[in-house]
């Protein structure tokens, strides 16, 4: 079996995540694939890696600009490395990957928010924390 | 018999789609069942992961008289780390087509490429953990430093493991050729490593370049 | 050399641990004894240990299940006695031993009996009502079934070698810290959960990709029996809340044994941190655990009612719902931890809303019962007896879901019983009207049904004197966990549930004779037709058992309720399928062979003997790429040999239903 579907019906399965959906085109379109990723996602590094050390950018923004940045950095593995499409045969995978996403989110946002609230309610009075060391 | 009778549920005409594994076709081809399973398979590594993050979000500013991110992190290290990872990640697609169009000399030059890519991340992180421990500033330090080894260590080990099943992999392939079953975990291998990757960019964003600006 | 293991470990001078082990111990020599004289050993290795098969394998979880149910409830019968004597006087159990019993209870119950029987259901019945031969990957099957198999040893070996911890099912730290549990205890706990925990996830994995991949031809989502929905629901719920337990106790383990500062006192680490991680994971589980019993109560009261289940589109909406709703809710399990009276708010109304989809499938169950022609089969009493029984947890549990309620409540007999109330009708209620709904799918002959209705009476009666009184004994201030008590209120409902615990032994012990009597007269209670209740679900079309590769043909589903659509149309009438040859997957030794050199880790983690711990991983390496390197992962059955076996299941059909309609 190739990575490249060569059913009688192209369309009518789903396609494996991981597979690309080729038709046929041939190798060099593969590599392009992965190739514009590499390039894409370097590109994206490098920014990330500047807009963290330089102090180009005005300093409370930086988070949201590396978070954005790391955001489209993934993006760009899922769609070029992992070729998840948002087409019908893909419909599975993306499901999951967004079920993935939301409980990563809830598990994340809920324990920062639940961890920040008890961590304010709960702090030791300066005294209590001298007799602990 | 009645339409009542045959359509009791009123289903109508949904899910009308003759597509094997996801209508009306019956079962995906194996190719698909093995790599949809493995996807979720990554999917809860991902929340295992992230399990590790909200500990190290949490965590971060515990430095119980210790030294904080900005004080240890090399951030010039890091990036040749992500560097070596990224360029890895595209070895393995390379390894991917090859594998795909049975080429086993390019299937080799590709998985070996991308095992001393990986390597060398794994070595320039041991050696990373290696001088914070010398130092006295290991995990036992604080919990932030606890937090920092286990997060990015657990990152480590399964490169590592990934490193150990690639050589498996390239075993494989030399003494058993490109049969439809080792390349299904060919398929399997290469979702890992992209999976490690993207998993990588979220760990040096949020650790070492918003640790080090803190 | 043995690390920290010695002598001193087995408990020489405790009587009730040497005794219920010497008593285990001598059942299971007699066991071995017994199969290697009668040569039982290379059948048991070929057919069940090494088998694929998941049926084999779902009838091995339910085994594994029952099992640790009888040491889960001994543990009960214990607390419940040691309870009732200990009113101004200490009992018979000392406090270092009472809180390990009560810790062993919870665990057991929760991780070795109430996962491996939904799990064992759900790993049988899913398939064969998909309409598919097996699972997406039958080997890791295996390789799960024997993980969780290794965590329930564990478990018990802490009985006679070394102790168990002493923390609850659940170890809060700092108490489960090193520096205050710096026995074995939570070390066998922590090991015994990750271990499994990796068996549980691959039966996720294994059964979402099932669902989701592998359907017969036809058979579209809202074609699928329900118990497969929820089976769905259930699994994609393991899968996104297992590795939080597995990263939660990953945390503690480093904790304990490399001194990291995740949850200590000193070094900045975050105690209220473990509540937080542990629960999110411990919200979903109960969920994983229940929303499968769901789905047997929606296959029996359809059957038993002789009706189409009621509002299928809304019962998947609510499924679904509640697969996404339970994980935002976990902090109520810790209202009382100081969050602060905003974040205790919203996840006050988001439990409240997640009791929504439940009375939803509620409505849907007695709408199907109306207008049906109900018979009183045990599998539906158990339905009913949870449904009356379960509307009631649920609504304490919305009554906790108040937080200035639960101020009062929190960590009250009140609490305990409300999760006791939803999982024993729930969960254990559901386990049994499963395992008598299709007991005679897998052996082929029903459970006698008069034994059966005994126990079901007995454990209503059983469980409501138990519990009722507990809600009281909550309400007046009782708190859980008492080792010894003297505030005289309380006394009347501790004596009562006292009786109740007898009433529920005498329940339990109704079902083993159940079963004894049901395997003697199997003859009388045969089941010859494949289809003992006029079921509407494809695992009825088969033989009972069924033969290894399910179905001759895949059926080709044309309506909802496939099997029932094709009674109605007579189809089984119609002549001989056309027989193909079929592809199995080959039996593997995987499965047993990591399990062993998992226990040989753990054991060796818990005790400190890195040397034993270094040959397992190797041992388990080695032993993994052994069983992946083999060449034939299948073999072919001919298609004279599948004619064969399909013929014989015609002919005995036919001839059962042509003796006339069942009394």
């Amino acid at each position: 079996m190739s990575e490249f579907v060569d059913d009688l019906h192209p369309h009518a399965d789903d396609t494996a995540p991981g597979d690309q959906r080729l038709d046929g085109s041939g190798i060099a379109h593969g590599v392009f694939s992965y190739l514009i990723g590499l390039a894409m996602a370097a590109g994206l590094t490098v920014a990330s890696f500047y807009v963290g050390g330089s102090g180009i950018v005005w300093m409370p923004v930086v988070p949201v600009a590396l978070i954005v940045l790391a955001i489209a950095q993934m993006g760009v593995h899922i769609v070029f490395f992992l070729h998840i499409t948002t087409g019908p045969e893909s419909t599975n995978n993306v499901l999951a990957l967004a079920f993935g996403v939301l409980i990563v989110f809830l598990l994340m946002a809920g324990s920062l928010w639940i961890m920040a609230n008890l961590n304010h309610n709960m702090m030791l009075m300066p005294r209590m924390m001298e007799m602990q060391r | 018999m009645t339409i009542a009778a045959a359509d009791p549920n009123r289903v109508g005409d949904l899910g009308r789609s003759d597509a094997r594994g996801r209508g009306e076709g019956g079962p995906a081809p194996k190719r698909v069942v093995v790599a949809f399973g493995f996807w979720i398979f990554l999917l809860s590594d991902i929340v295992m992961f992230s399990a590790f993050f909200a500990a190290y979000a949490v965590l971060a500013g515990q430095t119980a008289g210790g030294p904080s991110g900005s004080q240890i992190f090399d951030v010039r290290g890091v990036a040749v780390e992500t560097g070596c990872l990224l360029a890895s990640s595209f070895a393995c697609g390379l390894a991917s087509i090859s594998a795909g169009a049975r080429s086993r000399l390019w299937f080799y030059v590709a998985m070996a490429v991308t095992f001393i890519l990986g390597a060398a991340f794994v070595g320039l992180e041991v050696s990373e953990f290696a001088g914070l421990v010398e130092r006295g500033d290991g995990p036992q330090r604080s919990a932030f430093l606890t937090a920092f080894f286990t997060v990015v260590g657990c990152h480590g080990l399964h490169v590592s493991a990934g490193l150990l099943w690639l050589l498996t992999m390239m075993a494989q392939v030399f003494a058993k050729g490109f049969r439809p079953d080792i390349l299904r975990r060919m398929l399997c291998f290469s979702l890992f490593w992209h999976a490690l990757d993207i998993i990588w960019v979220a760990l040096f964003t949020v650790v070492y370049l918003l640790g080090a600006g803190a | 050399m043995l690390g920290k293991l010695t002598w001193s470990a087995i408990p020489f001078d405790q009587p009730i641990p040497l005794i219920a082990g010497a008593v285990v111990a001598l059942v299971l020599l007699g066991v071995l004894v017994l199969v290697v004289v009668k040569g039982w050993l290379p059948y048991l290795w070929n057919d069940w240990i090494t088998s694929v098969d998941h049926k084999r394998i779902g009838v091995m979880y339910i085994l594994l299940a029952i099992v640790m149910l009888f040491r889960g409830f001994i543990d009960a019968v214990m607390i419940r006695s040691q309870q009732a004597l200990a009113f101004h006087a200490p009992g018979y159990l000392p406090p270092e031993h009472y809180d390990q019993i009560f810790s062993a209870h919870g665990t057991i119950m929760i991780f070795f009996a109430g996962m491996p029987l939904m799990i064992g259901l759900m790993n049988f019945a899913v398939p064969l009502q998909l309409g598919v031969r097996d699972v997406a990957f039958p080997t890791f099957n295996s390789v799960g079934f024997w993980l969780t198999a290794t965590g329930a040893l564990l478990v018990n070996i802490s009985l006679v070698v070394g102790e168990f911890a002493r923390t609850g099912w659940l170890p809060y730290p700092p108490l489960s810290e090193l520096r205050y549990s710096p026995g074995v205890g939570v070390d066998y706990y922590l090991w015994a959960l990750e271990i499994s925990g990796v068996g549980t996830l691959m039966t996720g994995i294994n059964l979402v990709a099932t669902i989701l991949k592998m359907r017969a031809p036809g058979m579209s989502y809202l074609r699928m029996p329900m118990f497969c929905w929820t089976a769905l629901a259930s699994n994609l719920l393991i899968v996104a809340a297992f590795p939080i337990l597995t990263a939660t106790l990953a945390m503690l383990l480093l904790d304990r044994y490399l001194g990291f500062h995740f949850f200590t006192n000193t070094g900045g680490g975050n105690m209220m941190m473990f509540m937080n991680l542990i629960w999110a994971w411990g919200h979903p589980e109960v969920y994983i655990l229940v929303l499968p019993a769901f789905g047997v109560f929606s296959e029996v009261v359809s059957t038993f009612s002789s009706k189409p289940l009621f509002g299928y589109r809304s019962m998947v909406a609510a499924t679904m719902a509640i697969c996404i709703i339970s994980f935002m809710v976990w902090l109520h399990h810790f209202f009382t931890m100081g969050a602060g009276s905003d974040v205790n708010a919203i996840f006050g109304i988001a439990t409240m809303i997640i009791a929504v989809p439940t009375g939803v499938k509620i409505f849907n169950w007695l709408f199907t019962m109306y207008g049906g022609r109900i018979r009183f089969a045990t599998p539906m009493l158990w339905a009913i007896g949870f449904m009356v029984t379960f509307v009631v947890g649920g609504m304490t549990g919305v009554l906790l879901a108040i937080p200035p309620a639960d101020f009062v409540l929190h960590n009250s007999l009140f609490l305990v019983a409300h999760f006791h109330n939803v999982i024993i009708s729930g969960v254990l209620f559901g386990g049994f009207a499963g395992l008598s709904y299709w007991f005679p799918k897998a052996f082929g002959f029903r459970l006698h049904e008069g034994w059966g209705k005994a126990a079901f009476w007995l454990s209503l009666l059983g469980f409501l004197v138990v519990f009722v009184p507990l809600y009281g004994a909550g309400l007046a201030g009782m708190t859980r966990r008492l080792q010894h008590y003297d505030v005289a209120e309380w006394r009347p409902w501790v004596l009562w549930a006292g009786v109740g615990i007898v009433i529920m032994t005498a329940a339990a012990a109704c079902q083993v004779i159940q079963l004894v009597v049901s395997i003697r007269r199997r003859d009388e209670l045969r089941d010859l037709s494949g289809d003992p209740w006029d079921g509407r679900s494809l695992e009825w079309a088969t033989s009972s058992p069924p033969p290894a590769f399910n179905f001759p043909v895949l059926p080709d589903v044309e309506d909802a309720e496939a099997y029932w659509g094709i009674k109605l149309r007579a189809q089984e009438e119609a002549a001989e399928p056309d027989y193909q040859p079929i592809e199995m997957p080959r039996n593997s030794p995987t499965g047993v062979f990591c399990a062993f050199f998992a226990t040989m880790m753990g054991f060796a983690l818990i005790w400190h003997i890195w040397w034993l711990f270094g040959l397992g991983f190797v041992g388990g390496y080695a032993a993994f790429v052994l069983c992946a390197w083999r060449d034939a992962d299948e073999y072919e059955i001919p298609a004279e040999e599948v004619a064969r076996i399909d013929r014989v299941h015609r002919r005995t059909r036919r001839d059962a239903l042509a003796v006339g309609p069942r009394p």
